[in-house]
């Protein structure tokens, strides 16, 4: 690791500075959506369907009306009057905001109540009378796309069966070249299931529209305000200097907060016709159900190898499940997401990859969980396709990934499927984990245990991850290209203010934001208060989320704060009388070249910025700047699992876990740690437990946190962290992105944990989660 | 998650709460600890009319030992159970299973085995104890065998007007040992599969007594007779308790769900009551 540059008390990069959103979230006084209280304020309380797919022939809302307490009940129709019925998705695809025609899937917006308060609200829920007439509901994306299946977007012109998308990537040519020319093809079938990211906060909404200047605030849990305002501007038609989003302290968004959901359509439409705030904050049920859930990939991965293991091409057939709505967040060019870096960390020069959605009757997104863009799903595969292949070449699994690395000395490194990997050290990570979880005597310990008909697996993932859309030319979402900035004012006293276009849910950037800050002009990071979140107040910016905010929004605000060290430089200069290009800048310091004892601080510049300039300069210490990133960044990391199965029941427990790291360049050291914790806890949770599944019927099991489970303390085994650091050659301050590797790599090191504990019996595939009664039944099957 | 409107009665004593229950007769429900109701409630799966708090009733949070029997109150928490040193065997080693932390808090003993929840876990150590209900209606006291109490899913023989003011758990006199295995898929779910043993040795190690109960593998809580039966009078051994462990899995007639397969719970009745009885035998050749 890289030792910091500036003093502790400057607190730049490389520091654990103590986050400073901390103290006022512990001592509530933090600002969530729900704590959002204006005058007036009407709630809303939405009735869903309770089927997945049903004609709507008719709605009474009669008996709710009447209801003490009860102002409107909206139903689609009236929505439709405004031209509000449907909605576009991120993905191209329209959306029902309330159901006109059907439902096509358990927990659809059917109907709101708008009342004075949310208990009458919920009351009124249950008055609400729909004529339902059931149609047959498809569960499964195979279901969905068999001849004859009931079409589930009948609405949709030119729609003739439940085909959501379709997308190649790759060159087939090439890999049918490469497949012939392998020994032996291994397959591996394999779904990641749906899951969900299930933040602490649920969404929700408060939206004033004022009825005499037609001003909308909108409080709003947004993992990304500025998109989200243009968004509302294009299909609302509000004038964009009309609306002001402002997304308070956000209890985690993981995905989950960056789609438009139906209920924020209605909850402004009605502010706007009643000239009240409308209240919406959904409970965890309705988050469940209804909100951006994750992965649902069928997929069948291929791979061409030798007899002396290596990868000579890869072949991928994916299937997804879309739901009822295409409405994933994605770049528009990519259909299914960045999935094309399937290819994961290795070397060979062929891959043709095959993707196609299909509608059912589920829920929509896709859009969530800490992945950017389908990766996670990606990487699951290749991990575990790499790690089949070593069985069935009967290899090391840790030595068929050092035989198939791409190597440090071919960096920049164009994969087959088009990204260009900037930078990496794939066998020091490998071996560094290796050594530290003892890989060789491992080895023999299993061999020992299996002897005495004990059961150990070691489970190795090395990810590689393609983060921080993106640059200009290939990343848009919606047609809103993927840049991000950043905007410094320095004051007077030399404290500063930062604006970004990115909104932290708990990423820490009021800390380490701040930190870039202070590395480049050395005030300190605790002088410098971070701004976020309010379209008014901040520079435009995409939102954060795929791990994009310090690859975009940090490189923008090193960039801006460069800007202001290039006019202090000067400033100082005339304050030293010295030239320009003689002064020099250290933690906050301008000196004379080669006189150290002549200098002036960056709080003395900061004063003169607003005192005493030289000639000609304009007054001010404060710039903008809009970062369009050159590549993406690709950190990456090697996973080792240490696992006990249990041969009686199934039951699996993790003994050691060690996960390594290279972000690049760790801006502060504890706050990348606590991310990977998350992260590795998340991915520990979709391995073991966590998944939204249905019955045939349609109905969602998960839809609380009983059936719903996400990991305490005490499921989630102890993790040992280690660190390389190999800079992102074109981020300004060598950063790489860090939020959401661990849930992307983890998953399939805990799997192939497991699967490596009885590979000897044959077993080569459990899916996740990897519950118990499949581990057992899957050793039955095999023994 | 908004519950229905609902009228709120706080009874000083227990005379006052059986009369506010007679009160509000099928539509008015106890409140204890509230851990199972308060949820249900917000679900708007539970609308009681009134709601009877007893958490105010003095003289019910007692647990311990009486005349032979393991005597525990009403507003007996989870965690004073846990934290109690007048518990034996299974009765000890399940507390500390049931639910999580914060349940465990709040939730009482009395309430989860009025409730009849057969995922929950008191009824399967009850069960295998051979405990018993107090019951109080107005009419007075009466005294239930929880394989009488304990009448189908959700529902237990207990009078509309009357509230469980106690139980009375057996001590056993002799050597004895107790166990309750749980498989759960984290902190605070209910079981997947649970097995409670209890053994009792006489003085020449044979098994003086065997109890033996399994949760959520059945409709309701279920007392395994003839494996009990099957043990008494036997020497401990691995052979005797895996004979044990085929009739305890042919009592369980579990389903597919999302927990897992029946198969598989199944085989884990088998293995959980194997496993158990070995720690009951351990527990009570070294008491």
């Amino acid at each position: 690791m890289v030792a910091p540059t500036t003093p502790a008390e400057i607190g730049g990069i490389g520091h654990s500075v103590q986050r400073k959103e901390d103290a006022r979230l512990i001592e509530g006084q933090g600002n969530f959506l729900d704590d959002i209280d204006l005058p007036n304020t009407l709630h809303m309380a939405i009735l869903r369907s309770p089927l997945a797919h049903a004609r709507i022939n008719g709605i009474d809302s009669e008996a709710a009306m009447a209801l003490d307490g009860v102002l409107a009940v909206v139903t689609g129709d009236l929505m439709d009057q405004h031209g509000l019925a449907w909605m576009p998705t991120l993905s191209g695809d329209t959306q029902a905001v309330l159901a006109t025609d059907k439902v096509r899937y358990q927990g659809q917006e059917v109907a709101a109540v708008i009342a004075t308060d949310p208990y009458i609200a919920t009351d009124a829920l249950e008055l609400i009378e729909v004529d339902y007439e059931e149609l047959p509901p498809i569960t499964t994306p195979q279901q969905s796309l068999e001849e004859g299946a009931a079409l589930i977007r009948d609405e949709k012109e030119g729609q003739t069966d439940n085909l959501a998308y379709t997308w190649e990537t790759g060159d087939q040519g090439a890999t049918e070249e490469a497949f012939a020319q392998a020994d032996r093809v291994v397959t591996l079938e394999t779904h990641y299931p749906r899951s969900h990211p299930a933040p602490l906060e649920t969404c929700g909404i408060v939206a004033d529209v004022n009825s005499v200047t037609g001003q909308a605030t909108i409080y709003m849990t947004s993992q990304a305000p500025h998109a989200h305002r243009t968004l509302f501007a294009m299909v609302a038609g509000l004038p964009e200097q009309n609306i002001r989003i402002v997304s308070p302290d956000i209890g985690g968004g993981f995905g989950n907060k960056v789609p438009i959901y139906p209920g924020y359509v209605v909850a402004t439409a009605a502010s706007l016709l009643i000239g009240q705030p409308v209240k919406w904050v959904e409970s965890r049920t309705e988050n469940l159900i209804s909100t951006g859930f994750a992965r649902d990939y069928y997929m069948k991965g291929e791979l061409a190898v030798t007899d002396e293991g290596r990868i000579l091409g890869l072949r991928v057939d994916m299937l997804s499940d879309q739901g009822a709505f295409y409405s994933d967040a994605q770049p528009t060019q990519f259909r299914a997401g960045l999935f094309h870096v399937v290819t994961g960390s290795y070397d060979f020069g062929a891959a043709h990859i095959n993707c196609k959605g299909a509608f059912t009757n589920k829920a929509p997104g896709g859009v969530a969980y800490r992945c950017s863009f389908r990766i996670t799903e990606a990487s699951y595969l290749i991990e575990r396709l790499v790690q089949t292949a070593a069985y069935e070449v009967g290899i090391d699994p840790a030595e068929m990934r050092l035989r198939n690395f791409i190597q440090p000395e071919q960096f920049p490194y164009e994969t087959a499927t088009g990204f260009v990997y900037d930078s990496g050290d794939y066998p020091t990570a490998l071996r560094t984990a290796m050594d530290e979880v003892g890989y060789e005597d491992l080895r023999r310990e299993q061999a020992e245990a299996r002897a005495e008909g004990r059961l150990i697996g070691i489970g190795i993932a090395h990810f590689t991850e393609a983060v921080g859309a993106g640059p200009s030319r290939t990343y848009d979402i919606a047609g809103l290209k993927m840049i991000d900035s950043a905007e410094l004012r320095v004051h007077p006293t030399g404290k500063a203010i930062l604006k970004l276009g990115v909104k932290t849910q708990g990423q820490g950037h009021e800390t380490t934001f701040a930190q870039i800050v202070a590395e480049v002009l050395g005030i300190p990071a605790n002088d410098i208060k971070v701004e976020h979140g309010d379209t008014d107040h901040t520079p435009y910016g995409l939102g954060t989320y795929a791990s994009r905010s310090t690859p975009v929004g940090g490189a923008a605000t090193a960039v801006v704060a460069r800007k202001l060290a290039d006019k202090s430089k000067k400033i100082a200069a005339h304050l030293l009388e010295a030239a320009d290009e003689d002064i020099e800048l250290a933690s906050g310091v301008f000196s004379v070249a080669g006189s150290p004892d002549r200098s002036v601080t960056i709080q003395d510049v900061a004063l003169a910025a607003y005192t005493n300039l030289p000639e000609g300069m304009e007054y001010g210490l404060e710039d903008v700047t809009y970062y369009d990133p050159p590549n993406l960044t690709y950190p990456y990391g090697s996973y080792i699992v240490v696992v006990e199965v249990d041969p009686d029941t199934g039951v699996w427990q993790v003994q050691r876990m060690v996960a390594l790291d290279d972000c690049g360049v760790r801006i502060n050291p504890m706050i990348v740690e606590g991310q990977i914790c998350g992260g590795l806890t998340e991915g520990f949770a979709m391995s073991a437990m966590q998944w939204i599944t249905f019955d045939e019927d349609g109905n969602c099991i998960g839809a609380n946190f009983m059936d719903y489970l996400v990991p305490t303390a005490w499921e989630t085994p102890k993790f040992e962290l280690l660190a390389t650091e190999v800079p992102s050659p074109h981020h300004p301050i060598g950063a790489k992105g860090v939020g959401e590797s661990a849930t992307v790599g983890s998953p399939a090191a805990f799997v192939n944990a497991v699967i490596d504990a009885v590979a000897h019996l044959g077993v080569r595939n459990i899916d996740m989660p990897v519950l118990p009664d499949r581990v057992w039944a899957a050793i039955d099957e095999a023994s | 998650m908004f519950p229905s409107r609902f009228d709120l009665v706080v009874a000083q004593t227990v005379a006052e709460a059986v009369e506010a229950k007679v009160d509000a007769g099928e539509g008015g429900r106890f409140l204890a600890g509230g851990q199972s109701l308060i949820p249900m409630m917000k679900m708007r799966v539970a609308f009681p009319e009134t709601l009877i708090d007893i958490n105010r009733i003095a003289g019910l949070d007692a647990i311990e030992r009486s005349n032979g029997h393991l005597q525990v109150g009403a507003l007996v928490r989870h965690a004073d159970v846990v934290a109690s040193d007048a518990t034996f065997g299974a009765v000890a080693a399940a507390a500390p299973w049931v639910a999580d932390p914060l349940v465990r808090n709040r939730g009482t003993m009395c309430g989860s085995v009025a409730h009849c929840d057969p995922e929950g876990d008191w009824n399967s150590v009850l069960l295998a104890t051979g405990a018993e209900v107090i019951a109080q209606g107005p009419s007075g006291e009466r005294s239930i065998s929880i394989a009488d109490f304990v009448d189908g899913a959700f529902t237990s023989t207990l009078g509309e007007d009357e509230l469980v003011v106690g139980l009375r758990i057996p001590v056993p006199s002799g050597r004895s040992g107790g166990a309750y295995l749980k498989l759960e898929r984290k902190i605070g779910d209910y079981a997947t599969v649970a097995v409670a043993s209890h053994l009792e040795l006489d003085d020449s190690g044979a098994i003086a007594a065997a109890g033996l109960a399994l949760t959520s593998v059945n409709p309701i809580n279920t007392k395994v007779a003839d494996a009990e039966a099957l043990l008494v009078g036997q020497q401990p051994s691995e052979e005797l308790f895996a004979e044990a462990a085929e009739l305890a899995a042919a009592a369980a007639e579990p389903r597919d769900d999302v927990r897992g397969t029946a198969a598989w719970k199944r085989q884990v009745v088998r293995t959980y009551t194997k496993r158990g009885l070995a720690a009951a035998a351990q527990q009570a050749e070294g008491s």
